[in-house]
């Protein structure tokens, strides 16, 4: 077998330029909006929803099993059969900021139109141009939404946009700053994150749209997570709204800070969106969220709690079966005075998932592990064991409930059959 | 049928320390990078808390060690017999699969000094003719320290490099090692807390005029974030390191130092279960043009690739270059040849001292944990009247306290109801005082492909022929002598001692370290080297061989350091000399 002679001198130096992006040598016009539309199609997290798990970018397919019924995402690529390539830009704008799709019909608010309506046409061309020309088309036909009556009347979205959605285009706040409106315009439009961050009503609408409503961004709970408020309206001032405007950078970009690691569905959110936006583009972000947090009263002084939860743990005698687990299975990474460590370790004193009203995304956690995403800023994966393979119930609970008291935690205890109704849905992945 | 894949720009034997760093670094200059690594996958998801804090499962029964029935060389104490197999790991043990040997190493993290890679300059110096025995090979590395020194500062960067700082650009700090080389700036991270022991051992130590200073570690003091971004979590001490995948993401592995950033990068890959058996050359023999290797499946494929890193442990490394025909094998009867020669090791040797009323609490430790000094290092006292050249460091360190194997007081039974007794009275009274040695290089101490065993891939085992010379000998003695004033000092109720008597053989079954070097030592010129100062091979130019084998003999440091050095050195070149005019860096 003959194999290509060495011809090192050439084929070394042209490889050099593997890296290279194409479009880096010939920049044009048609170039730059396509990269313009990639960046804000990650604002927007596109990707989330229009790939399947192993699927091909934007070929739709990903399966959501919601209250309402079985929601499939469409193919958004540049097929022009199976896909979005014979939409004119103008019926991508009405798909993307209004909700009606080309031949008319309605899409469900599963697609977040009401939040995108606040994308600039400027930025709707790019977008264009990225998902007409900066996309591989693919022939993939994912299968039919199919909901439960009455969500099934694709006629009755009429009724319900007219109720609920928000078609308004984002308006500056001419007395706000350059970046707090740049904020306000990727959190409450491309950003969509009152998706999950506003609690929703009785026809799945968000309550609030932007920063005039009160419930907008106070969070609730999604797919059994806690879902933090971002404006500081829970019963303890604790978690996200204590952050630095830089904590929450570092957080957004990293999925990681000072106090806290992503878990749960924001996981993906940084993975896949956040953590591509550039250092303006979340400062903004942070900017904004910090200008609209409620300015809560802090919860009383609690150090001489904190030092105790430390002092006991430390002494290690006369334990509680929750402060022993504690020891046990959590102390090696987290320490006895449960701040973690910046970055790596979670800190559990003061973290928002530890005092959720709902101690669901705790156990799950403590159950079934957790990993922190690889990121371009951060690539470490950082793995929590999941420990459902070694403590039962009762000692879950029991370990759940020390961590919710203590130190400055005060949250509500947990019971074993909590923790069995969680342990048998993770069972059944 | 051979499989053929794709071209690659460079071809990664081994993904352990060395392959890691050239892997991120050659695909950050933009080559096409695929590394071969012939164990399993090994991931901290895999290890995580608390499985690896299992002794008998990993340190016992080995699990992130290399097999033996694969990775086996036959050893002979010299020419006249006939070498064995190993089978089980006695002395030393390797690692394998991703992360190499840097998953189960100790992570103790120390520069050797500019004495240390300049000895024979130093030896002709301080040592009149005919006071050293003539069969000694030593030779300078061709690199000096201050070349080296912002690639050690880099290294120590990826790590997190834990330890007090002894001579900052030429300054002597209070803490440090007076003795180390200068250093561009002070470590990273502060160094571990201490324990006990090395407490009792840095207060006698300083009493009698030496001066002690923490183990320098890569398991890392406080949470640390590289230039690579990717992070490591502060040491909890939790007593499983030598022998063990850190639970804990603090002990610098290419896994929690390199591995989750260079796996981002689109222009890297890599394939686990993936045995080169030889670098193929082409007709001319002055380049490769790739390697073979056996796949997961029992397959052979070809990997092309225009530059070929042996980046294996430092005897595979020898073993795939006698294979593939890369330099004259060494023959010690006429001194000709380079690719084997000078293979040298390390010796060890301890007191354990044994206090009834102190608890040494052995099982909070790091692996690094300890104090050390390095008063007895080539070059920081005169070894000429003594007959020998070579020194140690000479250290209290507490590496955990996992309990099979334990020490205990002479005459206590090794097994049953009176060695239960032993381990219940004496469990964490004990501390140990201890010499990790140089070694030498010899002309009859060297490695060649063994003429009677092969592998499961039917490729002739390497054979291993060393033993111990009278100038090692002579250094054990006159570093019992140190140890045992220091053991005086420290008034035990009791204890033992461990070093070699003066007529000893080296005893391949007990454990020393994994601190095998040489084999395919860098050098000046062709005649005594296999790779020039940038680890490129004299006779195939496109094939660089970073690891221990570059080691002309042993210092008393421990190697890593200077292997991430070496290889940052070397990866340098290749980028900005090599890949522009491919060819021999040094002139022969």
């Amino acid at each position: 077998m003959k194999y290509t002679s060495f011809a090192a001198g050439a084929v070394l130096a042209a490889s050099v330029f593997y890296a290279l992006p194409a479009h880096a040598q010939q920049p044009d016009a048609d170039t730059a909006q396509i990269a313009k539309g990639a960046y804000l199609a990650r604002a927007g997290d596109c990707v989330a929803c229009h790939t399947a798990p192993g699927g091909k970018p934007f070929a739709g397919g990903l399966v959501i099993d919601s209250d309402v019924g079985r929601i499939v995402s469409t193919n958004i690529t540049p097929d022009r059969n199976h896909g979005i390539g014979a939409y004119t830009e103008a019926q991508f704008s009405a798909a993307l900021r209004d909700g009606i799709r080309s031949d008319g019909a309605h899409l469900y608010p599963a697609m977040p139109y009401s939040s995108y309506s606040n994308v600039t046409d400027e930025d709707v061309h790019a977008l264009y141009a990225y998902f007409m020309k900066g996309v591989a088309p693919a022939a993939d036909v994912p299968a039919k939404t199919v909901l439960h009556f009455p969500f099934s009347q694709r006629w009755g979205m009429v009724l319900w946009n007219a109720a609920f959605a928000d078609t308004r285009r984002f308006q500056p706040d001419p007395k706000a700053s350059a970046e707090f409106n740049r904020g306000a315009y990727l959190v409450e439009g491309l950003g969509h994150c009152g998706s999950c961050h506003t609690p929703r009503g009785i026809a799945m609408q968000e309550n609030g749209s932007d920063a005039s409503s009160a419930s907008f961004l106070t969070g609730g709970e999604l797919n059994g997570w806690p879902v933090p408020s971002l404006r500081g309206s829970t019963a303890a001032s604790k978690g996200f709204v204590t952050w630095s405007e830089a904590e929450i950078v570092d957080y957004l970009g990293t999925g990681r800070n000072a106090h806290a690691a992503v878990g749960g569905e924001m996981k993906p959110a940084v993975e896949h969106s956040l953590s591509y936006l550039t250092d303006p583009d979340l400062r903004a972000i942070a900017i904004y969220l910090k200008g609209i947090a409620a300015r809560t009263a802090s919860t009383t002084a609690t150090a001489g709690k904190t030092a105790a939860t430390t002092a006991k743990l430390s002494a290690a005698r006369d334990l509680t079966p929750g402060e022993r687990l504690y020891l046990d299975n959590c102390n090696a990474c987290h320490f006895v005075g449960g701040q973690g460590a910046a970055r790596v370790f979670p800190s559990l004193d003061g973290a928002s998932i530890v005092n959720a009203e709902s101690p669901t995304g705790l156990i799950r956690t403590i159950l079934g592990g957790a990993a922190t995403p690889s990121t371009s800023r951060s690539p470490s994966i950082l793995p929590m064991p999941g420990f459902a393979y070694r403590l039962s119930d009762q000692e879950v609970a029991d370990l759940a409930s020390f961590v919710r008291s203590g130190w400055t935690n005060q949250a509500t205890a947990v019971t074993a059959s909590q923790v069995g109704t969680i342990r048998a849905t993770l069972g059944a992945h | 049928m051979t499989i053929v894949n794709d071209a690659v720009d460079a071809v990664i034997v081994g993904l352990g320390w060395t392959g890691s760093i050239m892997s991120i670094e050659l695909a950050k200059a933009g080559l096409k990078v695929r590394a071969l690594e012939s164990g399993p996958e090994r991931t901290n998801a895999e290890h995580v808390y608390p499985k690896p804090a299992d002794q008998l499962g990993y340190s016992v029964r080995q699990k992130v060690f290399a097999k033996a029935s694969k990775a086996a060389l036959t050893v002979r104490h010299d020419r006249s017999q006939t070498a064995l197999p190993t089978r089980r790991w006695g002395a030393f043990k390797p690692g394998d699969g991703v992360g190499g040997a840097g998953v189960h190493w100790t992570a103790v993290l120390i520069r050797p000094t500019p004495t240390d890679l300049k000895l024979k300059t130093f030896a002709d110096q301080a040592y009149k003719p005919g006071q050293l025995q003539d069969d000694l090979q030593i030779q300078d590395f061709p690199v000096s320290y201050d070349e080296l020194e912002p690639h050690f500062d880099f290294f120590e960067k990826v790590c997190g490099a834990s330890g007090a700082t002894g001579n900052l650009r030429g300054q002597i700090q209070p803490g440090g090692d007076p003795f180390e080389g200068p250093r561009s700036n002070p470590y990273p991270m502060p160094p571990l807390q201490d324990t006990l022991n090395t407490t009792m051992f840095a207060g006698v130590a300083k009493k009698m005029g030496y001066h002690p200073f923490p183990n320098p570690s890569a398991a890392v003091s406080g949470p640390w974030t590289n230039p690579y971004g990717v992070q490591l979590a502060p040491c909890n001490y939790c007593g499983f390191c030598s022998d063990y995948f850190c639970l804990n993401y603090s002990k610098a592995s290419p896994q929690t130092t390199i591995l989750d950033a260079v796996k981002r990068m689109p222009n890297f890959s890599y394939r686990t279960d993936s045995h080169v058996i030889r670098v193929d050359l082409h007709d001319d023999r002055k380049t490769a043009k790739g390697v073979t290797y056996i796949d997961d499946k029992g397959q052979e494929v070809f990997q092309p690739a225009n530059i070929v890193i042996l980046a294996s442990f430092q005897f595979n490394n020898v073993r795939l270059m006698l294979q593939s025909g890369i330099g004259a094998p060494y023959d010690p009867a006429t001194g000709e040849g380079v690719v084997g020669r000078n293979y040298a090791f390390l010796s060890n040797g301890n007191a354990t001292l044994f206090f009834k009323d102190k608890n040494f609490n052995p099982f909070v430790s790091a692996g690094p944990t300890g104090q050390m000094i390095n008063d007895f290092s080539p070059g920081t006292f005169d070894a000429a009247p003594f007959g020998f050249i070579g020194g140690a460091k000479l250290h209290s360190s507490q590496a955990g306290g996992a309990p099979i194997g334990m020490s205990l007081p002479a005459g206590t039974p090794s097994w049953g109801a009176g060695w239960k007794k032993g381990i219940k009275d004496w469990y964490g009274h004990s501390m140990k005082i201890s010499i990790t040695t140089t070694c030498m290089s010899y002309r009859d101490n060297y490695l060649d492909l063994d003429p009677t065993y092969k592998d499961p891939y039917g490729q002739p085992l390497l054979r291993m022929t060393f033993d111990w010379k009278q100038n090692e000998l002579k250094l054990q003695q006159f570093l019992r002598d140190k140890v045992l004033a220091i053991v005086k000092e420290l008034g035990p109720d009791s204890y033992t001692e461990s070093f070699l008597k003066p007529d000893a053989h080296w005893d391949t079954t007990s454990y020393i370290s994994t601190h095998n070097v040489g084999g395919a030592v860098m050098g000046d010129t062709p005649k005594d080297s296999a790779i020039n100062k940038y680890l490129q091979s004299w006779d195939v130019h496109n094939v660089f061989v970073p690891g221990g084998n570059a080691f002309p003999q042993n210092f008393q440091a421990n190697p890593t350091d200077m292997l991430g050095a070496l290889s940052y050195y070397s990866v340098k070149a290749i980028t900005e000399q090599y890949i522009k005019k491919p060819g021999p860096l040094v002139a022969a």
